[in-house]
């Protein structure tokens, strides 16, 4: 029962990375960028879903939804500005870019909002529902299930529309879908839109989950999202979901065996095993290379 | 030996010179406490990023766990100086810190250099957390508060020193028969290969290398700054490590001073702007990469040798 109950706060926890890794999975798969500021954008959502049912009174719904469109946005302006000019150069330059444009968002949010954490505004009363001795709280099963229908609705995006197509096309191959007609600037930008609107959902439920955010957060589990991305096979949409779950599901039971110092620990050692075996990651092919 | 000569002379010249000017300036008092901090840290940053240059530039790996070498220099240093807190001392706990981050380079390295690109990074980054993560969780290294009341062993003449020795050691590896060896890993893998180049030896080489000048830095660290704790080497400062490398011109040890110094003056001026500090710093981050991608200097390096064939040849057409 232990287990199942470990199970459940895992999957919770586990589906906000997975929404998290979804964006630097789709960046990653589209420019072959490590997204660094990915995480602040998260972090921005939170502090919107604050605002909004802090200053607008607004209930959870409204808040997650401006939440993710004022995120998509953010994310349009980040790509237009720091990385567009950037197409061409080495990915390591447009990586730095990525790191100084989240040094900035952190920064320039501590220096406006100050860095002290502030209390996420309980907008749902917690309820607990017991089942055996396994206990669920309402906005668990909230995170669960608002995270499988965006999953659901993204699958759908790239699978069955216009768009998503062009998505999949340029990550295979930019300059070919150049050539059919792909708008490929177009294609980048709604790509960072998908992703940032995901972070800004994330952000909003995390803030309701542990009831704190401040300007720093977005930075830890940013790195743990990108690190489930790479576990589950970095460019694949169910790799990153995957890998989100599992990260979840390993911090909590590590946490729950008593070792909650070796949480992290836990996590690095596992993607290093995972990327030493499998070095695309579960879900990730494996190419041959070709001399 | 005889023909470098006359170039390795003027070298030697100009680290001397520098350390007198040094000398003079610090005497005058135009240098004072906190310009020779802002001096320091360029220095030990230039021996961590110079280090960092040679693995991500010159051997084409991409390790984002610089971090975890320095700190297992850095509290090797600070171990061995709390026992003996002499010069002595710290020359121990310096060599002590290399093998130890030599050794961990060469475990680390061995299986996950076989990774590539943002594989790589990720893998080096987690085992960089991992190494942090037990130094939080050790009895000896007193947990997260970490080491305080260091004896302040380390000067400014001994960084200066150590990063000419260490800036010289790197650049005649990089210029040896074994250095152009990394560097064929890097232009291409299978090439290299097929030369009969062995091409993992030569990964983990400069990765150790990497590793162990990280560990002088990171000595130094400790021993000048006097107080170290866990979350001084976390992914932050890996990343700190790789922006001067980037910023520098990667594969240019010349571009590795130059944003060495500048970075550390920028922090020094900025200093007096309080909070607004950082978001300065990225911004200036973000522009210097937008508009010069290559970095500073890009592959360019500063020769003695090239400057003087230029007078020649330029004697020559008189």
């Amino acid at each position: 029962m232990q287990i199942l109950q470990q199970l459940i706060n895992g999957l919770s926890l586990g589906s906000i990375y997975a929404l998290l890794a979804l964006g630097y999975t789709m960046v990653y798969g589209i420019i072959k960028l490590i997204n660094f500021a990915h995480g602040d954008v998260y972090m921005l959502g939170a502090f919107w879903g604050y605002f909004m049912i802090n200053k607008f009174h607004m209930s959870f719904w409204p808040a997650l939804i401006t939440a993710m469109i004022f995120c998509a946005i953010a994310g349009v302006i980040i790509e237009f500005l720091a990385y567009r000019p950037l197409r061409d150069s080495p990915r390591i330059v447009v990586l730095i870019t990525a790191i100084g444009v989240s040094f900035l968002l952190e920064n320039g949010m501590s220096y406006l909002f100050s860095s002290s954490p502030r209390d996420f505004p309980q907008v749902m009363d917690v309820q607990r529902y017991h089942l055996g001795s396994v206990s669920i709280s309402n906005i668990q099963i909230l995170i669960l299930l608002t995270s499988i229908i965006l999953m659901i609705l993204l699958q759908l995006i790239v699978k069955r529309t216009r768009m998503g197509k062009a998505m999949r096309a340029v990550s295979v191959d930019p300059e070919a879908a150049q050539l059919i007609g792909i708008n490929v600037d177009h294609t980048i930008s709604f790509t960072f839109a998908l992703g940032s609107a995901l972070a800004g959902a994330a952000g909003v439920m995390i803030g309701l989950y542990y009831n704190s955010i401040d300007p720093l957060m977005g930075m830890t589990p940013g790195i743990k999202a990108f690190v489930a991305a790479v576990l589950g096979g970095i460019g694949l949409i169910p790799g990153a979901a995957l890998g989100g779950f599992v990260i979840g599901i390993i911090e909590t039971v590590v946490q729950a065996l008593g070792f909650s110092a070796f949480r992290d620990a836990a996590v690095y050692a596992i993607l290093i095993i995972i990327l030493i075996v499998r070095p695309a990651g579960i879900l990730g092919k494996t190419t041959r290379e070709k001399v | 030996m005889k023909r470098n000569l006359k170039y390795n002379l003027v070298w030697l010249l100009i680290a001397v010179v520098g350390w007198i000017l040094i000398n003079v300036l610090e005497g005058v008092g135009i240098i004072d406490q906190f310009a020779e901090t802002t001096l320091v840290l360029i220095g030990i940053n230039i021996i961590l990023a110079s280090g960092l240059n040679l693995i991500i530039g010159f051997s084409g790996q991409f390790s984002l766990g610089h971090a975890g070498f320095m700190a297992l220099g850095a509290y090797a240093a600070a171990l061995v100086t709390q026992a003996m807190p002499t010069e002595l001392g710290l020359a121990l706990g310096i060599i002590i810190g290399m093998i130890l981050a030599g050794v961990v380079a060469l475990i680390i390295g061995i299986p996950t250099l076989r990774l590539k690109g943002d594989y790589l990074a990720i893998a080096t980054m987690g085992a960089a957390e991992i190494i942090r993560i037990i130094l939080i969780n050790l009895k000896i290294t007193n947990g997260p508060a970490g080491l305080y009341g260091l004896p302040q062993l380390a000067s400014w003449s001994t960084v200066y020193v150590l990063v000419v020795v260490t800036t010289v050691l790197t650049v005649n590896f990089i210029h040896s028969r074994n250095g152009r060896a990394v560097m064929s890993v890097r232009e291409d893998e299978i090439a290299a290969e097929s030369m009969g180049i062995n091409t993992t030896k030569f990964k983990v080489a400069a990765f150790v290398f990497g590793g162990m000048t990280a560990a002088i830095g990171g000595a130094l660290h400790a021993t000048y700054i006097q107080t170290i704790a866990p979350n001084d080497f976390g992914i932050m400062e890996s990343i700190s490590i790789l922006i001067i490398v980037v910023m520098g011109g990667i594969g240019s040890m010349t571009g590795t001073f130059a944003a060495a110094i500048l970075l550390g003056v920028l922090d020094m001026v900025l200093q007096s702007f309080g909070a607004l500090r950082m978001v300065l710093y990225s911004l200036a981050l973000i522009l210097i990469m937008v508009f010069r991608p290559k970095g500073l200097f890009g592959t360019w390096e500063f020769s003695v040798k090239r400057l003087f064939n230029r007078k020649k040849r330029a004697k020559e057409e008189v």
